[in-house]
C-alpha cells in the first residue's frame, strides 16, 4: 500500500470537498429559504473564474484581480436576481427550472461571445505556486493547501454567522418557516438579495479558485454543479452543516474512487475488465451513494427544516 | 351499550416545545354523533389528523373496530372504514362535482390499474356518484367546475366525497366553516339525516350545529380533554363555561 | 371522446402523412428528414408529458431513456445483431427496467429533490456512456446498419421510415389519451392535483407514480431507438441534461397536459433551433455561432410570460 499515494488522495478529496462545499452553501440557502431552483448558480461559479483570470491579466496583481473578480461576480449575481429571478420566487420548481436553464443558455453564449469557446489559461502568482514539504517522504502543491485553508476559513465563518449573529438567525429561521419570518415584519426582499448575493459570491470564490486547476471555459458550471446537486441531496437541502458533511464526503469518495477503483478491482478482476469497469463504476459512485442515503434517510443527512 | 368503534389511548404529539395533544383518552361509540369542541389553538384539527393518519402521534393508541390503527398510513384507514373531511375545503379543483365523487367511489370499486376504459363513462362509478350528489341535493350541479361551485357547495362535495367511500366513521372538520346562515341551516339538516346511520366525530365552532346533532361533546382545551358528557351536561359544566363557553350559555 | 382539439391534432397528423409527397413534388427531401426529427421528439416528449404534465412529476431526468434506447440499439448493432425486434425490444424493456429501479428511489420524493435526484441519476448514466470506450466513449460509434424487421419496412428508404415513425407517433397519442382518461389516469391526475384529498379517499401515490414513471420511460426508450436510426449515429449526448431541459421546453411550449402539446413543443423548439443556426439576415457569424443565446432568450421570455403554452391558443376545451 502506497501511503504517500493515499495522502495525496485523501487531501485532493479534501480539496475537491472544500471546493463543492463553497457552492453548496449558496445553493442551499436559497433552495431552502427561498424555495428557488436556481441551475444558474453554476454560471456565477463561471463569471467567477472567468473574470478573476482576466483581471489577473490586465492587472497583474493577483489580489486585486481576486477582489475586483468577487465584486463583479456579487454584482452579476445581484443584478440577475433583481431582473430576472425575483419574479421565479413565487412560481412552481418547474417554471424555475426552466427559465434558469434558459439564463445557464445564455451566460454560456455572452461568455463564449467575450472570450471564445478555447479553455482560457489561468494562472496564480508565484508566491503561491510550488510545494509544501509535509512530511519527510510527502510533498503538496501549495495551491491546494491554500484551497483547503480558505474553504476551512469560510466554513468557520458561515457558522459562526449563521449560529451566532443576528441575520444568522433570521437565516436559520426563513429556512424552516418562511412565512413566519415575513410575518414578523422582517425586510423579506432585502433578506432573499443578501442570501443570494452571498451565495453568489460564495460561488465566485469557488470559480476563482478553481480556475487553475480546472479548465475555465463556457460551461464549465455545469459540470461541477450536478455533483453539488448531489451533495445537497445528501446532506439535506437548507442545511449548511449538511452542506459541509456532504461536500466532505462526495469530495472524498468521488477523489478515493477515481484513484483507487481500478486497481482495487484489478486484484479481482482480470486488467482489461479492471480497465473498463474501473472508471465507469467510480464516475457513478456518487450517484450509486446518493441513490444509498435516500434509500435510509429521504431528506438528507442533517434536514434543516422541521416535521 | 353500543361498542366502542373508534378509541385512542394516552394520545400525545408535540411540535418542538408546543404540546399539542397531551395524552388524549377519546372514545366514540357505533352510531353515536359524538363533538369535540373548543377555543382555537385546542389543537382539535391536529387531533383530527392523527385519528385521519395524516400525523403520526408520538406516542399513544388509536383502535379502530378493535384494531391497531395507530401506525397504519391514512389511504389504508380509508379502507377499514374511515373518511374525512377537511377544515379548509380541499376539493379537486380542476374536475367537475361529479368526477370529484366518482374518484372517491373509485378509490373503494377495486383497484385501479385499469388503463384502457375511459372511467368519466363508466356507470360502475357515475352510478353511485350521482346517487350520492342526489342525497346531498348537488346533482343538479354535477357537471360543473369544483373551482366554480359557491362556498357552500363545495363543503357539501366534501361530505359527498367522504360519503362515497362508504366509511363506517366519519370525521367532519368544521363543516359548516365560513357558511351564511342559510347554508348553515342546510348543511346541519343534512347531517341530520346522517345520525344514526353513521358514525361520526364532528369538529365544530358553531353551537348550533353541535347542539342539534351531537349525542355527546368532548371539550378539549390545551391538547387535554377537559370534560366529556351530554349536551345538558356540557351546557352545565362550570369548568367548560370558563374555559370556552362564557357567560352565552 | 372526440374533442374540438382532437379533430385539430388528427388534422395534424394527416398534413404530416401528406408531407413525403408534396416533398417528393417540391424537390425538397430536407423537410422529410427534418419532420420526421420533429416526429421523433414529439414521441419523447409524449411520454414526459405523461409524468410532468398529467403526473406532475418534474424530471429532468428524461433524455436517459433516449439514451438507453439508442445504446441498446447500437450495442446490439455493434455486436452483429440487426434485428429490429431484438433491438427495439431490448431498447424499451431496459428502458422500463432503469426507470423502474430510478423511480423506485425517486418517486418517494417530490418537490426540488426529485428534480435533482433525477438530474443526477441521467448524468450518472451519461458518464457512464462517456467510460465505455468500446461503444465510442464520448466520441460516439457510427451505426451503419439500421434495424432489420424482416422485409416488413425498409428504415433505409426515407419514406417508408417517415410513415413508420408517424405511425408510432400516432398510436403513442392515442395510448396516451386512453390512458389519462382511464381510472389509472384519474388517479393520476388526482395526486396532481390535490395529493392529500387522493390520500384521504384511499389511494396510495406511489404505485401510481411509479408505473406511469415506467411506462414513460419505456416509451422514451422507443424513441431513442427511432432516433438512432435517424441519425445512423450513437453518442452520450442523447443523454446530456441539456436534452432533458429541451424535452421539458418542448412539452410546456406545447402546453402541458394537452394531447397537442407536446408534437407542437416539439415541432416550434425544433424549427426554431433549425432557423436560428441557418439564419442568414444578420451577419453569419453574430447569430450562426450564438444561436443559444436567443434560443435561452427566447426560453426564459416563455417561461415568464407564455405559461399556458400554444395549445392554449388552440379553439376548443381542454380535454
Amino acid at each position: 500500500m502506497n501511503y504517500i499515494l493515499i495522502a495525496e488522495q485523501t487531501l485532493n478529496g479534501l480539496q475537491l470537498g472544500v471546493m463543492l462545499f463553497l457552492l453548496a452553501a449558496g445553493l442551499t440557502l436559497v433552495f431552502g429559504i427561498m424555495n428557488l431552483v436556481n441551475l444558474a448558480h453554476g454560471a456565477l461559479y463561471m463569471v467567477g473564474a472567468y473574470l478573476t483570470t482576466w483581471f489577473y491579466q490586465a492587472t497583474g496583481s493577483y489580489l486585486l484581480a481576486v477582489v475586483l473578480g468577487l465584486a463583479g461576480t456579487l454584482a452579476v449575481g445581484i443584478v440577475t436576481e433583481l431582473v430576472a429571478l425575483r419574479t421565479l420566487y413565487e412560481r412552481d420548481h418547474l417554471d424555475q427550472v426552466l427559465a434558469t436553464f434558459g439564463l445557464i443558455l445564455i451566460f454560456n453564449e455572452l461568455i463564449a461571445i467575450v472570450w471564445g469557446r478555447a479553455a482560457l489559461y489561468s494562472t496564480i502568482p508565484d508566491y503561491l505556486s510550488g510545494h509544501v514539504q509535509l512530511t519527510d517522504s510527502l510533498r503538496y502543491p501549495l495551491y491546494r493547501l491554500v484551497i483547503i485553508g480558505v474553504g476551512l476559513a469560510v466554513a468557520v465563518l458561515l457558522w459562526f454567522t449563521v449560529s451566532r449573529t443576528r441575520i444568522g438567525m433570521l437565516i436559520r429561521a426563513g429556512a424552516s418557516n418562511r412565512a413566519m419570518v415575513a410575518a414578523l415584519g422582517v425586510n423579506i426582499r432585502l433578506l432573499y438579495t443578501i442570501v443570494f448575493g452571498v451565495g453568489a459570491a460564495l460561488a465566485g470564490l469557488a470559480g476563482l479558485l478553481s480556475g487553475p486547476i480546472y479548465a475555465v471555459q463556457p460551461g464549465m458550471g455545469e459540470l461541477i454543479l450536478i455533483q453539488v446537486f448531489v451533495v445537497i441531496v445528501i446532506g439535506g437541502i437548507g442545511s449548511i452543516r449538511g452542506a459541509f458533511a456532504g461536500a466532505l464526503i462526495v469530495g472524498m469518495v468521488d477523489t478515493m474512487g477515481r484513484a483507487f477503483l481500478k486497481p482495487t478491482l484489478a486484484t479481482v478482476l482480470s486488467p482489461t475488465a479492471a480497465e473498463t469497469a474501473g472508471p465507469a463504476l467510480a464516475s457513478m459512485l456518487i450517484y450509486l451513494l446518493m441513490a444509498a442515503v435516500l434509500a435510509f434517510r429521504p431528506e438528507g443527512l442533517f434536514p434543516s427544516r422541521g416535521s | 351499550m353500543n361498542k366502542l368503534l373508534l378509541e385512542t389511548r394516552e394520545l400525545r404529539k408535540t411540535f418542538g416545545a408546543l404540546v399539542a395533544t397531551d395524552g388524549v383518552d377519546f372514545d366514540v361509540r357505533e352510531g353515536e354523533t359524538h363533538a369535540v369542541i373548543g377555543p382555537n389553538g385546542a389543537g382539535k384539527t391536529t387531533f383530527i389528523k392523527q385519528i385521519s393518519g395524516e400525523l403520526r402521534p408520538d406516542s399513544g393508541e388509536i383502535r379502530f373496530a378493535g384494531d391497531d390503527i395507530t401506525a397504519l398510513p391514512a389511504p389504508q384507514r380509508s379502507h377499514k372504514g374511515l373518511a374525512r373531511s377537511f377544515q379548509i375545503t380541499s376539493i379537486y379543483r380542476e374536475f367537475s362535482a361529479l368526477e370529484n365523487v366518482a374518484l372517491a367511489v373509485q378509490a373503494h370499486a377495486g383497484h385501479s390499474f385499469r388503463f384502457w376504459r375511459a372511467a368519466r363513462e363508466d356507470p360502475a362509478l357515475t352510478g353511485p356518484a350521482i346517487r350520492i350528489l342526489e342525497e346531498i341535493r348537488l346533482d343538479r350541479r354535477k357537471d360543473v367546475l369544483a373551482a366554480n361551485l359557491s362556498h357552500g357547495e363545495q363543503r357539501q362535495l366534501e361530505i359527498a366525497m367522504a360519503l362515497a367511500t362508504r366509511p363506517q366513521l366519519l370525521l367532519l372538520d368544521e363543516p359548516v366553516a365560513g357558511m351564511g346562515t342559510d347554508e348553515s341551516q342546510r348543511m346541519i339538516e343534512l347531517l341530520a339525516t346522517l345520525k344514526g346511520e353513521k358514525t361520526i366525530v364532528l369538529i365544530e365552532h358553531d353551537m348550533d350545529a353541535v347542539f342539534t346533532l351531537a349525542d355527546r361533546i368532548s371539550v378539549l382545551v390545551y391538547g387535554r380533554i377537559i370534560a366529556t358528557g351530554t349536551p345538558v351536561e356540557i351546557r352545565a359544566n362550570q369548568e367548560v363555561r370558563a374555559a370556552y363557553l362564557g357567560e352565552d350559555f | 371522446m372526440i374533442t374540438t382539439r382532437n379533430w385539430i391534432l388528427v388534422a395534424i397528423l394527416l398534413l404530416l402523412g401528406a408531407v413525403p409527397a408534396a416533398a417528393a413534388y417540391f424537390e425538397q427531401p430536407f423537410y422529410l428528414d427534418l419532420l420526421r426529427r420533429v416526429m421523433i421528439f414529439a414521441i419523447a416528449a409524449v411520454s414526459l408529458n405523461l409524468i410532468l404534465g398529467y403526473g406532475g412529476m418534474v424530471s429532468f431526468g428524461h433524455a436517459a431513456y433516449l439514451g438507453i434506447g439508442g445504446y441498446a440499439v447500437g450495442i446490439l448493432a455493434h455486436h452483429g445483431i440487426h434485428s429490429g425486434w431484438l433491438q427495439w425490444g431490448l431498447a424499451i424493456g431496459a428502458s422500463a427496467l432503469v426507470a423502474l429501479a430510478i423511480g423506485a428511489i425517486s418517486v418517494r420524493t417530490s418537490g426540488i429533490y426529485f428534480i435533482m435526484i433525477t438530474l443526477a441519476f441521467t448524468q450518472m448514466l451519461y458518464y457512464l456512456g462517456i467510460s465505455i470506450e468500446e461503444y465510442g466513449g464520448d466520441d460516439g460509434m457510427r451505426v451503419p446498419v439500421r434495424s432489420q424487421f424482416s422485409g416488413l419496412v425498409d428504415l433505409n428508404d426515407g419514406t417508408q421510415f417517415y410513415f413508420l415513425v408517424l405511425g408510432i407517433l400516432a398510436a403513442s397519442l392515442f395510448l396516451v389519451h386512453r390512458l389519462v382518461n382511464s381510472r389509472f389516469g384519474m388517479v393520476l391526475q388526482a395526486i396532481r392535483s390535490n395529493e392529500a384529498r387522493t390520500r384521504a379517499i384511499g389511494f396510495s401515490p406511489y404505485p401510481y407514480r411509479l408505473a406511469t414513471f415506467v411506462i414513460s420511460g419505456a416509451m422514451c426508450g422507443l424513441a431513442g431507438a427511432l432516433l438512432v436510426n435517424h441519425t445512423a449515429y450513437l453518442t452520450p449526448e442523447f443523454m446530456n441534461w441539456t436534452r432533458s431541459g429541451e424535452l421539458m421546453f418542448m412539452v410546456i411550449l406545447g402546453g402541458i397536459a394537452t394531447s397537442a402539446g407536446p408534437l407542437l413543443g416539439a415541432a416550434v423548439l425544433l424549427l426554431l433551433e433549425d432557423v436560428l443556426q441557418g439564419w442568414s439576415l444578420l451577419p453569419r457569424e453574430a447569430v450562426r455561432d450564438h444561436w443559444q443565446l436567443y434560443l435561452g432568450i427566447f426560453l426564459v421570455l416563455v417561461v415568464l410570460f407564455a405559461r399556458r403554452g400554444l395549445a392554449g391558443l388552440l379553439p376548443g376545451k381542454n380535454e
